[in-house]
């Protein structure tokens, strides 16, 4: 039962939060010119890093704000 | 009797009769169940769980691998060790064979949980964990103390002196200023079980199995749920046996543990005691049980050790010849002597208690000189002290709870894991009966790792998790193969470190509090009108309102007629809804929808659907523009948190430009679908200032007006083909609508109905409910839903999905109606749907689909299902089968719309109109 | 006050209800040391703005940052989020307040952006005081309640139980709990049940 800071509230709980997967994924400008390859992997594939990973982290009991992490996946630890 | 005047913390004043495998027997307030049974001369407690030899109690507190009872009275609970039953009066337990029987009444017990945050927590309130807490309160901090024991002091018995006073001054004087300090906690009889990230601790309080009348209102269990900023580890050591063949008769123990029985209870496990031993610590026990009037005889096999009374020897073997309750009678030792004896006391030295260390990936190291496993490193957020830390003197264990370093001090120490014997009767898990025949076997079948070892001889998977055999275990298998201990390491600790009862975890939340239950402002009306009740979610929602003598298919049925040839009126309120605000709310719905949202007018309602990057559907429903500003969007009951959820993620992470805000009103707002051709009749009174007719009211529009200066809003919306209204009104107003609605319908014979009608009225149009007829594979065009997919937008969610070769591979599954050739016959939900045929093929048979909704129909006189059927759109006309119960049941594929496909009654019958 | 509709006579008046009417007696066997009182009809608008000062004139604060509150009795603002409050009301209607809301955000502030929203059913009001009133949220709420910690003018949106909260400290054991309507049953039976210990 971690607790993760919210850049608003503060240490809360890890269950007032909704983990949102890796960091940084833009969505295409212009998903038309894609390939349904390039479009595929922007769908479906994600990094899987062993240690530092950037995660979008949503306190949704809480402030309800999405923000950005960074998480060791090897300790589970938060960098703060 | 084997009690001895003159020891023990136990009220001899007082005395409490308890039965045991059905006899009765005395002890005093302060026994445990282990030591009134020992008191008494029982000394069998059950039979082993595999073998059914007899066994004992073979350790004082809750490392006791072997003292297994089922207790019945006053609480019925299986598998508790008698060494931490606490006796009272009345108590009725009895003996295990390995194997407990939960109780086949009611648990009427309460059970809580309690949250509390602090500076500092210590585990174990021995003498390094009472420093350790005193240091901490000094400082200022806020502390939590809990130890497992009722009382404070941990090894303390009573015989040590501290600062030149009696150990028992110093603990109490310790508690004392503790319990003045109110920022300190001090929980006793409560075991720490697990170490989480971040400081968390749980830990079991056992509130009231001490107490003669628990009071009906105090849990019986509590578990603390401890954050602290540090946490202090003092949790003490275990001692280690040896293992030496027929180690598992009752009457041997652990030396500490007859040592402690002696001074907590005034037990004295023997009067002939022989104890064997290479650590010097058995020393103390010899002593101290010769002083209460036990003759020992110690059996070290160290060169020096002792003195010259000792036997420089090692046991090799028991015997039980003659005894009845097949309890020890003699040792055997490798010089062939043969003692006589009514005990064995074995000490090997003594394990870290590092369980708390080792939950939070605390690294433990071995150390050869104590033959155990210790903490090898720092711990983050904690330390650990005293016995656990490896530091077995008591000058060590202050200093180190003082914080301090303490003088190393030289153990003599002599790691021996067994004796020469037969494997086979040489047991290391006394609980699973494993024995070093077992590990043997483990080794020769190539397993190298002690995880694999524990796993393949169960060795440690019983409720003491391998306390006193975990680390044997290890030492025994590394002998084996030939490899030093540190190489193998030890099995990994987990949570709990003791068992946890399912109902202490459970807490409170059981019953009508397991889970919410989310009602809307009319469930007061709804349980009166005598509603069966839905779970939707966590939503109770009125299912269907049965008359007397109805079943729910008579019910519904009536309530879809009502609501086809009069009126009926529906608490839809669970619906979600979500303000959408600001100068960009139409360009996020343009981006979120797969339909136009943007080009919508003020004043009007569209339907809409919503999918994934992937393109496959989430959510659907219906949108209401305010103003040039703002929407209302509304979401399925289920969709309302996910869906406001997915609309924040795309805005605050994609879109962060967009001036748009989202704000949830799903209880702001009740809405009640009015639906049927007399609907007109039942606004038009309820709003008689509301012009009501198509020309001036028409489909998918709505309004906001005042009835007795209520604001509410009326839209013309339609989930069943009819012409109907949505009535929404603030939760304040919604019981008093509501009634207001029915009053006004009565003349007209509205009918209140539920979700099962909603569903079979829906059904029959052909409208989805997403999550019932999807599954997250499900695109728009699969539901024939394609005309709400916009072909002018350049882009939304899930657009590009939609030109993927999997989405446009014609034998998709795709929505289609489906009708039994017998009519009376209703699919059940959830069928396979295969080729036609009068005989299966073997298998596997190719399945072409699922139903995904199935009812009987008063419209359309006849039963019907919708399904999900691969290439299902090319398939109109055809006939297929499904299995039902061992039948093959012909089936008609049909479109989805099976009722008014021409939507003739959406503006009301034409002889009403 | 009786409506009349074609002939027919509609007896009922259009009279709110809170979504814990009928709690009272129950509430009423609490003893002093914890005491429940449902506060209905609190008027409550969701404010999002950048600027917390644009409603200083109607809340007679500056808006609160995170875990706070501010205000008084008249209006009392608490924070949601970075850019988002709730303001309530005791005295105010719904409309009034966010009829006020709009007025005076537009008026500090004529060309920020202002989205008021009124939630006023959204929620219900439980106020909850007593020497024990904190032993009974520590049984399931997970935030430091000490009153170092979280005392008056502090704020949480959190969880209680299982149920999503806005839990205000007012003083010392005195407490106001925000809870959406639909779980306002659930959590009245929840702490009916956490203060059982001290019946
Ligand atoms: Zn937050």
């Amino acid at each position: 039962m971690q607790l993760i800071h919210c850049p608003w509230c503060g240490p809360r709980e890890e269950v007032e939060f909704h983990y949102g997967g890796q960091a940084g994924v833009a969505y295409p400008a212009d998903p038309a010119v894609l390939s349904d390859e390039e479009w595929a992997r922007y769908v479906f594939v994600r990094d899987n890093p062993k240690g530092r990973f950037e995660e979008r982290w949503s306190h949704s009991a809480g402030c309800r704000r999405w923000f950005t992490a960074v998480r060791d996946t090897v300790t589970y630890r938060f960098e703060r | 009797m084997s009690r001895v005047d003159g020891y023990g913390r136990i009220d001899r004043s007082r005395t409490l009769t308890f039965t045991f495998d059905g006899e009765q027997y005395a002890g005093h307030p302060g026994d445990t169940l282990a030591s009134a049974l020992l008191a008494n001369g029982v000394r069998r407690v059950g039979t082993s769980v595999k073998l059914d030899r007899p066994r004992g109690i073979t350790a004082a507190w809750s490392e006791d691998p072997t003292g297994l009872v089922q207790v019945e009275e006053p609480f019925p609970e299986p598998m508790l060790l008698a060494t931490t039953v606490d006796l009272v009066d009345g108590l009725v337990a009895r003996g295990l064979g390995g194997r407990g029987r939960l109780a086949e009444v009611p648990d009427t017990a309460r059970y809580d949980r309690r949250y509390t945050h602090c500076e500092t927590l210590v585990i174990g309130a021995g003498p390094a964990g009472l420093l350790a807490a005193r240091t901490a309160a000094r400082r200022g901090d806020r502390v939590v103390l809990v130890d497992d024991r009722p009382a404070a002091g941990g090894s303390l018995l009573g015989t040590e002196r501290i600062c030149g006073r009696s150990a028992f001054d110093f603990v109490a004087d310790t508690v004392a200023e503790l319990r003045a300090d109110p920022d300190v906690r001090i929980l006793p009889r409560t075991t720490a079980f697990g170490h989480y990230d971040d400081g968390f601790v749980l830990a079991l309080e056992r509130r009231t199995d001490h107490l003669a009348q628990p009071p009906r209102d105090v849990s019986r269990q509590r578990v603390w749920r401890i954050r602290a900023g540090h946490v202090v580890v003092a949790t003490g050591a275990h001692e280690r046996p040896i293992v030496v063949e027929d180690n598992d008769r009752p009457g041997i123990m652990l030396a500490a543990s007859a040592r402690d029985l002696l001074h907590r209870y005034g037990v004295l496990v023997g009067r002939e005691i022989v104890v064997f031993t290479t650590d010097d610590a058995a020393y103390d026990a010899a002593a101290d049980l010769e002083r209460a009037g036990a003759r020992v005889t110690v059996v070290d096999p160290r060169p020096g050790a002792g003195g010259s009374a000792t036997h420089h020897a090692r046991v090799v073997g028991t015997s039980a010849t003659g005894s009845e309750d097949g309890a020890v009678t003699a040792v055997t030792l490798d010089d062939g002597t043969v003692l006589p004896c009514d005990a064995l006391l074995l000490s090997g030295g003594w394990n870290p208690t590092a369980h708390l260390f080792s939950h939070v990936r605390g690294a433990l190291r071995y150390d050869a000189e104590l033959g155990a496993f210790r903490p090898g490193e720092p711990l983050d957020g904690g330390t650990v002290v005293g016995a656990a830390n490896g530091t077995f003197d008591l000058a060590g264990c202050l200093a180190e709870g003082r914080g301090e370093t303490p003088e190393p001090v030289a153990r003599r120490t002599h790691v021996l894991w067994r004796t020469e014997g037969e494997p086979a009767r040489q047991f290391v898990d006394l609980q699973r009966d494993s024995t070093v025949a077992d590990i043997a076997r483990a080794v020769a079948s190539g397993m190298r790792s002690v995880e694999h070892v524990k796993r393949y001889t169960t060795i440690g998977t019983a409720h003491d998790q391998g306390k006193t055999s975990g680390v044997i275990a290890s030492g025994i298998t590394a002998e084996l193969l030939g490899v030093p201990v540190e190489s193998l390491g030890t099995t990994t600790f987990r949570p709990p470190y003791t068992p946890v009862a399912f109902a202490a975890l459970a807490g409170r939340q059981r019953g009508r509090l397991y889970d919410p239950e989310r009602t809307t402002a009319l469930h007061a009306w709804h349980v009166e009108a005598g509603a069966v009740f839905e779970d939707v979610g966590q939503w109770k929602r009125a299912r269907y309102y049965p008359r007397p003598g109805e079943d729910m298919e008579a019910a519904v049925l009536r309530e879809c007629a009502a609501a086809r040839t009069g009126v009926g009126i529906l608490d839809g309120s669970t619906l979600g809804k979500i303000d959408v605000q600001g100068p960009d709310a139409g360009v996020l719905l343009d981006r979120i929808y797969t339909n136009m949202m943007s080009s919508l007018k003020p004043g009007r309602v569209r339907y809409g659907v919503m999918c994934g990057v992937d393109g496959m559907v989430i959510d659907d429903g219906t949108v209401l523009r305010i103003d040039d500003e703002r929407f209302l969007v509304y979401t399925t009951t289920g969709g309302a948190a996910p869906i406001l959820d997915h609309l924040e993620e795309w805005l605050q992470t994609e879109w962060p430009e967009l001036r748009v805000s989202l704000t949830s009103v799903t209880e702001q707002w009740a809405t009640f679908p009015v639906v049927g051709p007399r609907s007109r009749d039942v606004i038009g009174a309820f709003a008689p200032h509301v012009d009501v007719s198509n020309a001036a009211f028409p489909f998918m529009s709505w309004l906001d007006t005042e009835v007795d200066g209520v604001p509410v809003r009326l839209a013309r919306i339609s989930f069943s083909g009819e012409l109907a209204w949505e009535v929404s009104v603030d939760g304040w107003h919604a019981a008093a609508v509501w009634r207001r609605l029915l009053d006004l319908g009565a003349p007209h014979g509205i009918t209140p109905y539920g979700t099962e009608t909603m569903h079979v009225l829906r059904a029959e149009k052909g409208y989805p409910i997403i999550g019932q007829d999807t599954d997250g594979t499900v695109t728009p065009q699969d539901l024939g839903t394609e005309w709400a997919v916009s072909k002018k937008k350049p882009d939304f969610v899930g657009r590009r999905s939609f030109a993927r070769p999997a989405n446009l591979d014609p034998l998709r599954k795709q929505l289609v109606g489906l009708l039994p050739v017998d009519p009376d016959l209703k699919l059940p939900e959830g069928s396979q749907i295969v080729e036609l045929t009068d005989a299966l093929p073997p298998p596997p048979v190719p399945m072409l689909g699922h139903v995904t909704s199935s009812y009987r129909s008063a419209a359309l006189g006849r039963t019907f299902a919708l399904a999900l059927v691969k290439g299902g759109h090319a398939r109109i006309g055809e006939r297929l089968t499904v299995p039902v119960d061992g039948a093959l049941v012909p089936v008609e594929v049909t479109g989805s719309v099976l009722f008014d496909p021409e939507g003739t009654r959406r503006d009301g019958e034409p002889s009403v109109r | 006050m009786v409506s009349r509709v074609s002939g027919d006579v509609v007896t009922d008046v259009l009279r709110p209800a809170g979504a814990l009417d009928g709690w009272a007696g129950r509430f009423a066997a609490l003893p002093d040391s914890v005491t429940l009182l449902a506060e209905p009809f609190h008027a409550m608008v969701d404010v999002r703005t950048a600027d917390p000062a644009a409603l200083e004139r109607l809340v007679g604060a500056p808006l609160p940052g995170p875990n706070a509150w501010s205000g008084g009795e008249r209006v009392t603002a608490i924070w949601l989020g970075p850019d988002e409050w709730l303001l309530t009301s005791p005295f105010l209607s719904p409309a009034e307040l966010e009829g006020a809301a709009r007025e005076t955000g537009a008026a500090a502030l004529p060309d920020a952006r202002l989205a008021v929203v009124d939630v006023s059913a959204q929620r219900t009001t439980v106020r909850l005081r007593g020497a024990h009133a904190r032993d009974v949220l520590e049984t399931g709420c997970a935030i430091d309640l000490l009153p170092r910690s979280f005392g008056a003018g502090s704020a949480a949106v959190t969880l209680l139980g299982q149920s999503g909260v806005v839990l205000l400290g007012l003083g010392p054991s005195d407490y106001r709990i925000l809870v959406r309507s639909s779980f306002a049953a659930y959590l009245a039976e929840w702490l009916l049940d956490a203060a059982s210990e001290w019946r």
